[in-house]
């Protein structure tokens, strides 16, 4: 089966629509992005993570017109769009504070840049009812942004920036605003309207969870760089360092030294007088180099007594508790000190819990539970 | 209602005769009969009809408004650009020394003000008339509506032209279609105050005027000289009457359109 048109990264002919060669961009002193190079693919919904000056907002700002790197070129279809002031850029921005104008109507902030566009007068109203019916703000055309509400405010900013059919959409941390139960769903709503009009997003956040929600690709970011750009499964699943598996979601690092054992795996000897852990790796390391052992909570068991066939096992008691309704995750000390955290469903009522604080309990793991990486 | 104590009853009866005592025997004096400024002699409304006669008296009124509607829309319109470049330019070549420099006619003496103007007027052998006399209200009220004009600029959410920019618009268009409807009550508001400062400026017109440009307030000074007649009275009441009909107006608005929105908001939040 030919993977491209649903993972061109994995085509090596496919041509990237955005191009980022080389890019650094420094305020003064301050280097926000530095030497990146990144391709983003035609209608991939491409989400940029990370802490706050991080340097993800300094790259929309790049491709959207309003900063120019200090080095480096960015392409947009091919073309170095360095020389494209930002009002001719096939490029439309959707405003962290949405930006409306308070002076015009919800129809004319919609109207707005087509308007600009000299489009015919018959065109034009077509177009923005049909942005209208797709955000479904067909009601509040004539009202002004200060009188609708904050969901729905983040729809008209939107629309408005739909409605010149970019080829290139670029979304500033636009949930932000929002309450939790609304942004679950406008995330949706967002994945829904990037597959009809079929554009090429690219969002930049600071919440994981959305960003593995809605994107197609996930591009981890710290100090101007870019750590990892990968599907979120695999950001999730094979992070490439601790900083990526400590980024998204949580995780147990467990510092150790390797040791490579018969077969493919390692043995990790981390703690006096424990038996090593065993870990399968896809990067070679040598013997006697430190590394770090990364597992997900969701992939430590646990149970009172040692499970028979476990590659891993390790005896410690339970320190805490978190109960989130539908899981529930233990803090187990281990004889050492470290704290491993494990999660299990709560497929049973609460008063069944088999541990309690205090417990004497097992934890065990697979040897391809976790992610070896070298430190 | 609360009654108030009778502490604050005089407080307030001294602080409002304070402010408003002179004003109250001006107007009340305009309506004597007599010709007399300090002696009631009964009510009248003949000084208003010798008002109308006066022509000198209508010049000047002429002359002041043509001055206060000329220099206070190019004072707007050059405080509007220093503001808009001020806040902004960044920090380009010679920023300080310009956003002190627009500052400083604020503390100038006016008279020294007035004084240099007048000595560049002769020295590049300008006539002195109703041209320099705007020329120079320009020159002090200019500053006031960059202020007035910067200060909403200030907080003025600079992505809404970053957007106007994104959707197409050109930096020009950008500033008009989008930046200017907004800003528009500062602007108005620093407009409104060029023209007050230029309606009662004195001290500035005095060295700038010309034998055939009597503003009023140089008209009304230099009678008073003279002696106060009752038809001054009756002008002084005229004006008080027009900025205090305009003060209620512009309040009235104000306040109805902040409830106006405040209902909308409200709509809003249910809908």
């Amino acid at each position: 089966m030919d993977a491209s048109p649903l993972a061109p990264w994995e085509d090596p002919r496919a041509q990237p629509l955005i191009r980022f060669r080389n890019v650094t961009k420094s305020f003064g002193a301050f280097t926000a992005i530095d030497d990146l190079s990144l391709d983003i693919f035609e209608k991939e919904f491409f989400a940029l993570l990370g802490p706050s000056g991080c340097g993800k907002t300094t790259m929309m700002r790049m491709l959207a017109g309003f900063e120019a790197p200090s080095s480096g070129v960015i392409e947009l279809a091919g073309q170095d769009i360095a020389p494209v002031p930002p009002n001719q850029r096939a490029v439309n921005m959707m405003f962290q504070s949405y930006a409306l104008f308070p002076h015009l109507s919800i129809w004319d902030n919609i109207a707005f840049g087509l308007k600009r566009d000299k489009m015919p007068k018959h065109d034009l109203n077509e177009r923005v009812e049909a942005m209208l019916k797709l955000t479904r703000l067909e009601q509040f055309a004539s009202r002004k942004p200060h009188q609708i509400s904050g969901g729905q405010r983040q729809r008209v900013a939107l629309a408005r920036s739909l409605a010149k059919a970019p080829k290139l959409l670029l979304l500033d941390e636009p949930l932000g605003a929002l309450d939790k139960k609304l942004r679950q769903d406008t995330q949706f709503e967002l994945m829904d309207i990037q597959e009809t009009t079929g554009t090429t997003f690219v969002i930049v956040t600071h919440d994981q969870e959305e960003a593995m929600t809605v994107a197609s690709r996930v591009a981890v970011m710290d100090h101007g760089r870019i750590i990892q750009a990968d599907t979120p499964d695999r950001i999730y699943e094979t992070p490439n360092s601790v900083y990526v598996a400590d980024f998204i979601g949580d995780v147990n690092i467990i510092q150790g030294k390797a040791n490579s054992g018969e077969g493919e795996g390692y043995r990790i000897f981390w703690s006096e007088g424990q038996p090593p852990l065993q870990a399968s790796s896809s990067t070679d390391l040598s013997t006697g180099q430190s590394c770090s052992l990364a597992i997900r909570p969701e992939k430590v068991a646990i149970s009172a007594e040692r499970p028979e066939e476990a590659a891993n096992a390790v005896q410690g008691k339970v320190l805490d508790i978190a109960y989130l309704g539908n899981l529930s995750t233990y803090h187990v000390e281990l004889p050492n000190g470290l704290v491993i955290k494990a999660q299990t469903a709560n497929t049973r009522r609460i008063s069944r819990r088999s541990f309690t604080w205090e417990d004497p309990v097992w934890l065990s793991w697979t040897a391809t539970a976790g992610v070896l990486l070298a430190n | 209602m609360t009654r108030l104590s009778w502490f604050n009853v005089v407080s307030l009866t001294l602080g409002f005769a304070f402010l408003y005592l002179p004003m109250v025997i001006l107007i009340l004096f305009s309506f004597n009969e007599s010709k007399l400024v300090t002696v009631w002699a009964g009510f009248s409304t003949k000084w208003y009809g010798e008002l109308l006669q006066n022509e000198a008296f209508l010049d000047a009124a002429w002359v002041t408004l043509r001055v206060a509607v000329f220099s206070s829309t190019i004072a707007t319109v050059l405080g509007t650009m220093a503001a808009y470049v001020l806040v902004r330019g960044g920090r380009f070549f010679g920023r300080t020394l310009f956003s002190g420099m627009i500052y400083a006619p604020l503390v100038m003496p006016e008279v020294i003000t007035g004084l240099s103007l007048l000595l560049l007027f002769i020295g590049i052998g300008l006539d002195r008339g109703i041209f320099t006399i705007v020329l120079a209200h320009t020159t002090f009220s200019m500053c006031y509506v960059s202020v007035v004009v910067s200060s909403r600029l200030v907080t003025f959410d600079r992505s809404l032209e970053e957007a106007a920019l994104d959707l197409g618009c050109s930096p020009a268009e950008a500033f008009r279609l989008v930046t200017l409807p907004i800003i528009a009550p500062a602007v108005i508001s620093g407009w409104l105050l060029a023209f007050t400062l230029s309606l009662d400026d004195l001290v500035i017109a005095s060295f700038t005027s010309g034998p055939s440009s009597t503003t009023l307030p140089i008209k009304i000074f230099s009678s008073v000289r003279l002696g106060v007649s009752p038809e001054i009275n009756a002008l002084s009441t005229l004006m008080i009457a027009i900025v205090a009909v305009g003060v209620i107006i512009a309040s009235l608005a104000t306040k109805r359109a902040a409830l106006q929105r405040q209902r909308e908001e409200r709509l809003a939040v249910q809908t």
